[in-house]
């Protein structure tokens, strides 16, 4: 089986944003990057179905060149080879149009992703893929067996989940418990350093979406402590001040 | 011409958000003078229907159809595709969900339509057409512009307040023609706990950290969130040892919530949980540690042992009802 896992390269989850430039940029200074916590799940099921049948486990990840110690620490978790898309990715249907491209090109029997990326939280592009390349698109999916040429799942839905099964190819947006986040050994450190990762070129500039400015949220006031020994007067405020019961 | 409008039911029932999504494009609709039609799948009562017109809706466009009753990706975005080409649609407007999400990226392909999602307000068209939506799992927002002619908005919870006395709304029986392809995936089973309030839509949570010590104790957060009509949720660490389900993890990696008000209890409010709750309109925070960095993120807030709190607080609750 061959298995394409795609990446994201994403400020770790507990960065404090900012941004630079009239808040037209992310501000990376003293920022740490990580693969995307979702795509960390993807990646640690596809090494464990590529150890129980074989094949090969491609990651891919549209980015400039600053994303490929991320890519590296992919490769030292498990996967056999890499693409970079040498691209800053600009929206959603840019990154899906180049995944589209290579994934088609590598043949892939099923494509993994993370349900959604944890700086935009779009949890667009899996779909995106799908549609483009006529392939089912199936996410949130928290738990996933390949027997034979069936993928047997189990898709979370609002208060429970939903078993379902498709054919390969396919593609799935992860997220927990559908495995455990692997650590890279030293042994697969060392070994990532040789692994192939391949630089390719965007395939095409379209977009549809931009961002023209960001903005911080309002800062919190302080917090109304209450008395425990009076909790009515916290159900008091509750309904005459924030008037929420 | 009309903004299209794709509601989710669950058994029959329409969910709260997709009537929410109905308002924001009645409001949507006023400012460009054009109407409101809503697409529903499934099996569905004219009562549930009802409620879409009291949403804001014109027009509902039935697809009675009981395959489509479970949440089919593909199968749903065919159908929406085509009612959108029905009422000659130029923005498709829906509830931000997982099945939304997943049907609103497959018909950004199929429509050409530029998608954003997390939307918080309504367009600023005054020059080219801009939306806010939330990014990094709510600690920022991005200005965004749309290049496309055709556009769809994943909108979240609370973007705009839920109409309930718009007029009653056309109910058209609306046949799709649907290929084998676009049931591919097929659903064996599920598994779903009926009759609570619903995480994501609900108004009201009250959540439970490791400070609970183990599920034993979930009765003292389970009565408190009866005697709010509130749903249930819980902090990571809880849900990995199994105290609670998975669908029940709030935070950066688990569901995101929107509700008027957050009761967290023995949570210590890790930046990561906290990414989850940051839109709630109020949060209350209850743990014995007056330090606990949740404190700063919240409302109100008592420092106490939540063994001792909690049932003298259902008890306040209930004094109040
Ligand atoms: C990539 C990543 C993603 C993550 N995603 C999430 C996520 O989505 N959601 C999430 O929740 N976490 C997430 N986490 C984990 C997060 O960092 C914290 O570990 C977790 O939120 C802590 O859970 P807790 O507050 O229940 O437990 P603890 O941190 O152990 O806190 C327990 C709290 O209970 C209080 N307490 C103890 N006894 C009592 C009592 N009797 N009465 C009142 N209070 C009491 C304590 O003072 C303490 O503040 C993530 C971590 C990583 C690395
Ligand atoms: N720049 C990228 N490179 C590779 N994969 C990506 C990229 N952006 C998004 N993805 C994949 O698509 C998933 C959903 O992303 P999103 O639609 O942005 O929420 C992510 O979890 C990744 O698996």
């Amino acid at each position: 089986m061959k298995i394409l896992v795609c990446i994201t390269h994403v400020p770790d989850t507990t960065s404090k944003i900012q941004f630079t430039d009239n808040n037209t940029k992310f501000d990376k200074n003293g920022v740490q990057f990580i693969i995307g916590p979702y795509d960390d799940y993807a990646l640690a099921r596809a090494v464990e179905l590529k150890e129980q049948s074989g094949g090969s486990l491609t990651v891919l990840n549209v980015g400039e060149a600053e994303t490929e110690p991320t890519i590296r620490k992919a490769l030292a978790i498990g996967a056999d080879e890499a693409i970079r898309v040498n691209a800053f990715p600009k929206d959603s249907l840019f990154v899906a149009n180049q995944i589209a491209h290579y994934a088609k090109e590598g043949g892939y029997d099923l494509i993994l992703m993370g349900r959604e990326s944890i700086d935009f939280n779009g949890g667009m592009v899996h779909g995106m893929v799908g549609e483009i390349l006529g392939m089912p698109s199936i996410s949130p999916v928290m738990k996933l067996d390949i027997e034979g040429n069936i993928g047997k799942m189990a898709r979370e839905i609002e208060g429970g989940k939903e078993y379902l099964e498709v054919s390969l190819p396919f593609i799935a947006g992860c997220q927990e418990p559908i495995s455990e986040w692997k650590i890279p050994n030293m042994r697969g450190i060392m070994s990532a350093r040789t692994k192939p990762l391949n630089v390719v070129e965007a395939i095409s500039e379209e977009t549809s979406t931009a961002v023209d400015a960001f903005q911080l949220p309002p800062a919190k006031g302080a917090v109304k402590l209450i008395d425990k020994d009076n909790v009515e007067e916290l159900v008091k405020l509750l309904k005459n001040e924030a008037k929420v019961l | 011409m009309s903004i299209l409008v794709y509601i989710e039911q669950a058994e029959g029932a329409i969910k709260k958000t997709s009537l929410e999504a109905v308002s924001y494009a009645r409001a949507l609709a006023d400012n460009e003078g054009t109407g409101v039609t809503a697409v529903a799948m499934g099996s569905i009562e004219n009562s549930q229907l009802a409620k879409v017109g009291a949403a804001g809706a014109d027009k509902v466009l039935h697809v009675n159809n009981e395959r489509l009753n479970a949440g089919i990706i593909q199968a749903h975005a065919s159908a929406v595709a085509q009612a959108y080409k029905k009422v000659e649609a130029k923005t498709l407007i829906l509830a931000k969900s997982s099945l939304g999400d997943a049907v609103a990226a497959r018909l950004a392909i199929k429509l050409n339509a530029g998608l954003v999602s997390n939307v918080t307000d309504l367009p600023d068209t005054s020059s080219g057409y801009k939306v806010k939506r939330s990014i990094y799992t709510g600690k920022a927002f991005a200005e965004t512009s749309i290049s496309t002619e055709h556009k769809i908005l994943a909108v979240k919870k609370n973007a705009v307040d839920l109409k309930t006395d718009g007029v009653e709304a056309e109910v058209e029986l609306f046949e799709v023609a649907l290929s084998e392809d676009d049931f591919s995936a097929k659903i064996t089973s599920t598994d779903q706990a009926t009759g609570d309030v619903l995480l994501p839509e609900a108004d009201i949570v009250v959540s439970g950290g490791r400070g609970m010590k183990g599920p034993e104790n979930w009765n003292l957060i389970e009565d408190l969130a009866k005697s709010l009509g509130a749903a249930t949720g819980c902090s990571k660490p809880v849900s990995d040892i199994g105290w609670r389900p998975h669908h029940e993890h709030v935070g950066q990696t688990g569901v995101k919530v929107a509700p008027t008000l957050y009761i967290a209890i023995g949570i210590s409010g890790a930046i990561q949980h906290l990414a989850g709750v940051n839109s709630s309109k109020y949060i209350v925070v209850i743990n014995k540690d007056a330090d606990a960095p949740f404190f700063k993120a919240a409302d109100y807030g008592i420092v106490g042992d939540a063994f001792e709190v909690l049932p003298k607080l259902t008890e306040a609750v209930k004094a109040l009802k």
